[in-house]
């Protein structure tokens, strides 16, 4: 896999597939996207780069445990819902704000913050399973 | 009947409890002191019981409770009437001394908190259980004594045996519990009777009701068990293991006592059929008899009294069994005797142990100098068992042999007078033994060191003594504040308990002389009588307490064998079972609901549709035609990606999306997860094993296309898809309906699922480190002989 050619290229593809994960990500209120296949996308970028470069290199980039991104991205979907009970709403209940700026309306809510956390969650879990099962085949 | 300002009764019901959670800490702070200020909460709580004696003389009856579940009709209520005002009253009187006598006997012990705290949790529990008036509260009270026992039987739990008897009573005793929670709901169900006062007041119910006989035998089943009838009586003398305050408490007048108190209880709902005085007296006749004749089979005290209990639980069952008036009075004097003398019997059995080092009766001798005032409670204890005047073990006696003569027809009589005067006269042995040996002849060579036990462990045992002699000296007294209260209403409106220590002239006297001539008798053979038994019983070989360790080995084998056929640890086994129920699934409802799907006209396609059909249907080929399982695993992705393709063409394009990554993700996994399986390049099973599982696959398959086929062709009822294209945008902002439902509408289900992914892929990390942290302590093992032959 450490061929000269994948591993000059893997990190310029690895962050065009990032920049197309968050891209799916926030688009998909209102295209195909959303949270769960910009996950997927990131951790797919991720699992390249690690074939590119090692698990340990993977490792340090991301500073924190993968699981941790997981766990982060649960807690923050849990909040986002958790928001609306202090604003008077049910669990869960999207709140929605239309601040003007950079010239526009820029639509922000709380289902947003949602479907970041299942974005994180989903790369976490992932990217979890496969640095282990990856750091194993490098044994 | 009348309920009562309830929260003075179940503050005392609670104060064991309270009791129980500062144990520890004031025995930390207090040191030897601890008894003492422990002792005072059953002293409180005795006293506020005996506030009411006045009212329960007066046959009231103090009903105090709350609805507990009232969904199902279960109250937490409880029941002071004069039965349950006596049993506690024993309870907290002993109870007060058997924590003065623990804070002398386990002063050098580290544990001794927790000891406090287990017995007071148990004497709350037993507490509980003579009050309460709910079958449910009667229930729990009782598996809590059960509990409570075998955390005291365990106490001293780095031993094997103490281990073993705790199970073995909790198992022997919770089970009977079990067998007694069945028989209350059978009364709740059948009658809608659910307390004590209620069956009480009705007690034709259950009769009328047709289920007398399983009511019967299934609470009788809990009553035996906890009172240790033969053959259940095997937990009593293992549960020995306690620490001797635990068996003075638990087998004098408590938990071995609960059985009683249930017979009792439930002689007015249940008792005087053919069934009841049948069953008693036979069950009790002959633990009575076997349980004394294996008491003097023992060499060690507490063994020995253990017996005897056994012995003097068959002769309380014995006399509800045969039921008359007569015979209920036996019952209930005997239980006060026994509860005195048997308490005392086992404290002094502690302080033997204590003082001289040892409890086997073969070593011990002429301690009577050293320890008087140990061998004074002993002599009072013996005497009670044996029912020599003026104790009031003597009245109980008279009052059984009168019970006796007068059971029904003569042969019934005699063979029960027989049975009570052979059972009496051998616990009269036993008991002799116990007080006699060790105090009188010459004081051996290994006991020079033997000395007096400390003011806490002799008050208890003499302070017991003396309750039983003061007892029966003003025997009027005792009978009209316990004795009298105690009888059921329906007897003692007749006849009250009247019995005192005057001259009375009879066939109970004489065959009491009688008792007493045979027990000193025994007692002067009882060394040759020791080995005698024992040589019967090394012949028989097969008892009981064997029987329960062939039980338990036979239950464990079988959960064994049930595992390993449900778990044999093979992952295509699992994998297999997981398909097969599946497929079965599948097929059998499409099948039994007739839902078999109509043959679908076909649709007709675009060219390029037909490409992609192609590439799928050649991909399936590839899978199949795959001579190394990597190249199968790659070739199912390229299934996998025709099939997003489809979905693209179909108009799904979020579909398709996630089913690309889904594929890639699968893919790249599944291939990792190969290599790390160190399975053969190729699949070379034989053809026998892999036509089975491709029947497994065709079958599945086919299962899941004909269900989807036959789902579509159901009709759609469009009103939620409607709501969502109506309000998706309005609402919630977005024209991605797919996304909106996921992150808005059902919010709730994908926090769910992503806690599983979170879920699923911390337990894949602790699997994986599972494996290597495994691999690691093989290749460790492998190492060693390795190196070993490289030195060689």
């Amino acid at each position: 896999m450490r061929t000269v050619i994948f591993r000059v290229v893997a990190p310029f593809l690895t962050s065009l597939m990032f920049l197309f994960s968050l891209f799916v990500l926030l688009r998909g209120h209102n295209e195909p996207g959303g949270g769960f296949i910009g996950g997927l996308i990131a951790a797919s970028a991720i699992a390249v780069y690690g074939m590119a470069v090692g698990v340990e290199a993977v490792r340090r980039a991301l500073f924190f445990h993968p699981i941790v991104y997981a766990a982060f991205g649960l807690v923050m979907s849990a909040l986002a819902g958790i928001v609306s009970i202090f604003a008077g709403f049910q669990f869960m209940t999207g709140l929605w704000a239309f601040p003007e700026a950079l010239g526009g309306e820029v639509p922000i809510s709380t289902t947003l913050f949602f479907d970041v956390g299942v974005y994180l969650v989903v790369v976490g879990a992932i990217v979890a399973i496969a640095l282990s099962l990856e750091e194993r085949y490098s044994n | 009947m009348r309920a009562v300002d309830s929260q003075l009764f179940f503050l005392t019901i609670a104060l064991p409890f309270i009791a129980a959670i500062v144990a520890p800490t004031v025995t930390r702070f207090m040191k030897g002191y601890a008894g003492y200020v422990l002792a005072l909460f059953p002293i409180a709580a005795f006293a506020s019981i005996f506030a009411v004696s006045e009212q329960i003389q007066g046959r009231e009856i103090l009903l105090f409770g709350f609805d507990w579940i009232p969904s199902f009709g279960v109250r937490f209520s409880f029941r002071l009437d004069g039965l349950s005002y006596g049993f506690a009253l024993l309870i907290l009187g002993i109870g007060a001394l058997v924590i003065l006598y623990a804070g002398g006997y386990l002063a050098k012990s580290v544990r001794q908190g927790r000891f406090f705290a287990f017995i007071l949790i148990f004497m709350g529990a037993m507490l509980g259980l003579v009050l309460s008036d709910d079958l449910i509260t009667l229930f729990v009270f009782w598996e809590l004594t059960s509990i409570a026992s075998f955390l005291l039987i365990g106490f001293e739990h780095e031993r094997e045996a103490a281990r073993r008897g705790a199970i073995q009573a909790l198992v022997i005793t919770g089970g009977g519990g079990l067998a007694m929670l069945a028989g209350f709901i059978l009364i709740r169900e059948a009658t809608g009777l659910s307390s004590m006062s209620e069956l009480i007041d009705e007690p034709g119910a259950i009769a009328a009701a047709g289920v007398y006989a399983p009511v019967l035998l299934l609470v009788l089943l809990g009553a035996f068990t906890k009172s240790a009838q033969m053959p259940f009586h095997v937990w009593l003398p293992n549960a020995m293991e306690a620490p001797t305050p635990a068996s003075a408490y638990l087998h004098s007048a408590t938990m071995v006592k609960a059985g009683v108190y249930l017979l009792l209880r439930l002689f007015p709902v249940l008792g005087g059929t053919a069934m009841w005085s049948t069953i008693l007296p036979v069950m009790g006749g002959i633990t009575l008899v076997v349980g004394a004749i294996l008491a003097l089979r023992q060499a060690d005290l507490k063994l020995m009294l253990a017996y005897t209990t056994i012995a003097s639980l068959g002769l309380l069952v014995m006399l509800i069994g045969i039921g008359s008036e007569i015979a209920i009075e036996a019952a209930i004097l005997y239980f006060i005797a026994h509860a005195l003398a048997k308490a005392g019997l086992f404290m002094v059995a502690g302080s033997i142990d204590h003082g001289a080092g040892t409890r086997d009766v073969r070593a011990l001798g002429g301690l009577a100098r050293t320890m008087p005032i140990t061998f004074a409670a002993a002599l009072l204890g013996a005497a009670a068992m044996g029912g020599l005047p003026p104790l009031f073990g003597f009245l109980a006696k008279e009052e059984v042999y009168a019970a006796t003569v007068e059971a029904g027809g003569w042969v019934p009589s005699t063979i029960l007078t027989i049975v009570a005067v052979t059972g009496n006269a051998l616990m009269f042995a036993a008991a002799l033994v116990v007080a006699l040996k060790p105090f009188l002849g010459q004081l051996p060579s290994g006991l020079r060191r033997a000395h007096e036990t400390t003011f806490l462990v002799w008050i208890g045992p003499l302070t017991l003594g003396l309750v039983g002699l003061v007892a029966a000296l003003f025997s009027d007294v005792t009978h009209r504040i316990v004795s009298n209260p105690m009888a059921p209403p329906s007897l003692t409106d007749t006849a009250a308990i009247t019995i005192g220590l005057g001259l009375h002239l009879g066939p109970a006297l004489y065959l009491s002389l009688v008792t007493v001539a045979l027990g000193f008798g025994l007692y002067w053979y009882s060394v040759p009588l020791r080995s005698r038994i024992a040589k019967a019983l090394t012949a028989i070989g097969w008892g009981p307490d064997r029987g329960f360790d062939q039980g338990m080995r036979g239950l464990i084998k079988a959960s064994a064998y049930v595992t390993n056929l449900l778990q044999p640890g093979r992952l295509d086994y699992y994998m297999r079972m997981t398909f097969i129920v599946v497929i079965s699934v599948l097929w059998i409802s499409m099948i039994y609901a007739g839902a078999l799907p109509q043959v679908p006209s076909f649709p007709r396609l675009f060219f390029y549709e037909w490409i992609v059909l192609a590439i799928l249907v050649l991909g399936l080929l590839a899978v199949a035609n795959a001579t190394t399982r990597l190249a199968a695993v790659v070739s199912l992705g390229i299934q996998g990606l025709a099939t997003a393709l489809l979905f693209l063409l179909l108009g799904a394009p979020d579909l398709s999306f996630t089913q690309f990554m889904v594929e890639i993700l699968s893919v790249a996994i599944l291939a990792l997860v190969m290599t790390r399986l160190r399975l053969m390049p190729a699949d070379q099973r034989p053809w026998r094993e892999v036509v089975p599982e491709m029947a497994i696959a065709i079958l599945g398959g086919l299962g899941f296309a004909l269900f989807l086929i036959t789902v579509s062709q159901t009709e759609f009822d469009s009103s939620v898809s409607d709501f969502f294209i109506r309000y998706s945008y309005v609402i919630a902002h977005g024209r991605n309906i797919v996304n909106v439902i996921l992150v808005d509408f059902r919010a709730v289900d994908t926090l769910g699922e992503i806690a599983v992914v979170l879920t699923t892929g911390a337990a894949v990390l602790a699997l994986v480190r599972i494996r290597v942290s495994k691999k690691d302590r093989h290749a460790g093992k492998k190492r060693k002989p390795r190196t070993a032959g490289g030195a060689s």
